[in-house]
């Protein structure tokens, strides 16, 4: 996923002079072949979080369209109040990439896990954020993402993830996928960013074999979210679940809850949320373990909607 | 508190006398201040050659065109120091005198910090500290890859620069050599807390810029001639960004709040004090 959207930062550098490329401190040679075709339009600036996302504005103020690029963590906490204010105060169109987002760096420990990365950037002000589910989806993003006019949030996903995504459903900033279609009038609606919409699929196959229909509702946009497609996703489910690779504190979860109250009032559907707990993960290991130390797997999604349905927390019709 | 001499490292003497048009423009700070009720006294008043000069004899810009994309960009990241720069774009003609008269008040375009949204002139918002000089030198390499002549000029308090953002930026536009890239410190000595020399010493101030890649040069922030003659030289080598430290005097021209931390900002200001100010100024 990370290489799909450098290389598409290079390839819209090459039809678009105003894309510029900063990186912090990144792999040796990475988009070396950028720094050599156009080399005003390159910048590897040491790290700096807070200089290169000002600088970034400093770009983009003249007309530029700057992709930064550093670990998930650093772009958000690091240098959050530049963000804030040279971006997101001036609304310019400078897109942060953040490698490693949700539990990625398992095995680094929690300065490089990015667990809130979603929450505090959906917290600023023109700011939106964007969590693709494979590297086929990044594509289809970064084609769009040229001409967004605010800034953007792009988190990362591991990479090597399973494509998943369909090249005919068509990508559009703000505009959810359903990713796979209930078979009955009231069946379970999962909705899922990033890599976890890959889980939320597997989960839904599980659950099928259980006789659970499940519909499964791709949200690459977690601001500007896509009511509409969450409100009629919600409007005829027994049961919400929500899947996040990130903390419940003003994550995907929390932007559907708002939501469904605001517009559903009493009529609103149990929910389930299904996210990261609010503590720093204490454990090491791989991405996928942690997974299944905070419930993630698909065995564990597809458990916690057929609990839930056991104990009738759900809407009967 | 500690005498100015005692807070002056370098001995340059402080020009004492202020010029018609420098009493003028402070009146217009003033008259901001009174209409606010607030301001940033001192903040502002040690600003007041450093703009004047900018905005009288060096920056090219046109107040029908705010957005030239020929014009030398001016960055304020001191934004508490606003009132300076209002001043200036009401003299310039970029904004109405009129809306001095409603400084930081609820529908006003002037703010307690200046924003590039509403105020025609102004190219970034500021207020928050220790961001100018990076979103400075982006412009700076920005206009390079054009390959416009237009110059940056970024103005920073003595306080402010105590920011780890700066000496990041400081680091970058040394690498770059970003000849069309100029920091000015505004180097009043005393910062919100007390003198900076006690709250956090810069000292010794231009040997930081020369080591950060920049060519540094000090001057007396109230000698209007000194600082024309200064910013002519710009850029100081061909190759390298240049630093020019301005030694300036807090509330400099209001003699009761020359110098004192107390004066860094004021709210409540009474029609007795703003009589005050501007007897100062006759």
């Amino acid at each position: 996923m990370r290489n799909a959207c450098l290389d598409k930062v290079h390839d819209l550098a090459r039809r678009d002079g105003r894309v510029v490329f900063i990186g912090s401190d990144l792999s040796p040679g990475l988009l070396g072949d950028m720094k050599r075709e156009m080399p005003e339009r390159y910048y590897m600036e040491g790290i700096t979080e807070q200089n290169v996302v000002g600088m970034a504005a400093g770009f983009a103020m003249e007309g530029y369209i700057p992709y930064v690029n550093t670990i998930a963590t650093f772009i958000t906490r690091r240098c959050y109040e530049q963000v804030a204010v040279d971006l997101c105060l001036h609304d310019l169109p400078v897109r942060l990439i953040g490698n490693g987002g949700g539990l990625v760096y398992a095995p680094l420990g929690p300065t490089h896990l990015a667990i809130e990365d979603m929450a505090i950037m959906r917290a600023l002000p023109n700011m939106a954020v964007v969590a693709v589910c494979d590297a086929a989806e990044m594509k289809s993003f970064m084609d769009v993402s040229l001409d967004w006019p605010h800034p953007i949030y792009i988190r990362l996903a591991k990479g090597g993830d399973p494509i998943v995504s369909r090249k005919e459903n068509g990508f559009a900033i703000g505009k959810a996928i359903p990713m796979r279609k209930a078979a009955t009038r009231r069946p379970v609606a999962l909705m899922s960013t990033g890599v976890m919409t890959t889980n939320c699929l597997a989960a839904a196959e599980i659950l099928a074999r259980e006789g659970i229909d499940t519909s499964v509702l791709h949200i690459h946009s977690v601001k500007p979210l896509d009511q509409e497609a969450v409100l009629e996703h919600a409007a005829k489910a027994m049961l919400v679940v929500t899947v996040e690779e990130g903390v419940a504190i003003g994550g995907l979860g929390s932007a559907i809850t708002d939501v469904l109250v605001e517009a559903l009032g009493q009529r609103i559907p149990p929910i389930r949320r299904l996210a990261l707990p609010d503590a720093f993960p204490h454990k090491y290991g791989l991405q996928s373990e942690l997974f299944e130390v905070y419930g993630l797997a698909p065995e564990q999604i597809a458990a916690a909607v057929s609990g839930a349905i056991a104990r009738k927390d759900m809407v009967v019709a | 508190m500690p005498s100015l001499a005692e807070t002056t490292i370098a001995a340059l003497p402080i020009s004492p006398v202020l010029d018609t048009r420098s009493k003028d423009l402070r009146r217009l700070v003033v008259r901001a201040l009174d209409g606010g009720g607030r301001g940033h006294v001192g903040s502002s008043m040690s600003l007041i050659e450093i703009l004047r000069v900018l905005y009288d004899d060096v920056l090219r810009f046109r107040p029908s065109e705010p957005k030239w994309p020929d014009r030398d960009r001016m960055i304020l990241s001191k934004g508490h120091g606003c009132l300076a720069l209002y001043v200036m774009l009401v003299d310039k003609g970029f904004i109405e005198a009129e809306a001095l008269d409603t400084f930081c008040r609820r529908d006003s375009i002037l703010g307690g910090h200046p924003e590039a949204g509403k105020i025609p002139g102004v190219e970034a918002s500021t207020g928050a500290l220790g961001h100018g000089l990076s979103v400075g030198l982006g412009m700076a390499l920005a206009v390079r890859a054009q390959k416009r002549d237009s110059r940056v000029f970024v103005v920073m308090g003595d306080g402010e620069i105590n920011e780890g953002s700066v000496w990041e930026a400081a680091m970058c536009a040394g690498k770059h050599r970003l000849a069309n890239l100029t920091a000015i410190i505004d180097y009043n000595k005393i910062q919100s807390a007390g003198p900076t020399r006690e709250i956090q010493d810069l000292e010794p101030l231009a040997d930081k810029w020369r080591a950060f890649g920049f060519v540094p040069r000090e001057i007396d922030g109230h000698d209007v001639g000194a600082l024309r003659t200064m910013f002519r030289q710009l850029p100081f080598a061909a190759d390298k960004p240049s630093a020019i430290i301005c030694h300036t005097v807090k509330g400099k021209g209001i003699p009761f709040a020359e110098n004192d931390p107390n004066w860094h900002h004021k709210a409540k200001l009474s029609a007795d004090t703003v009589s005050q100010m501007y007897g100062a100024l006759e």
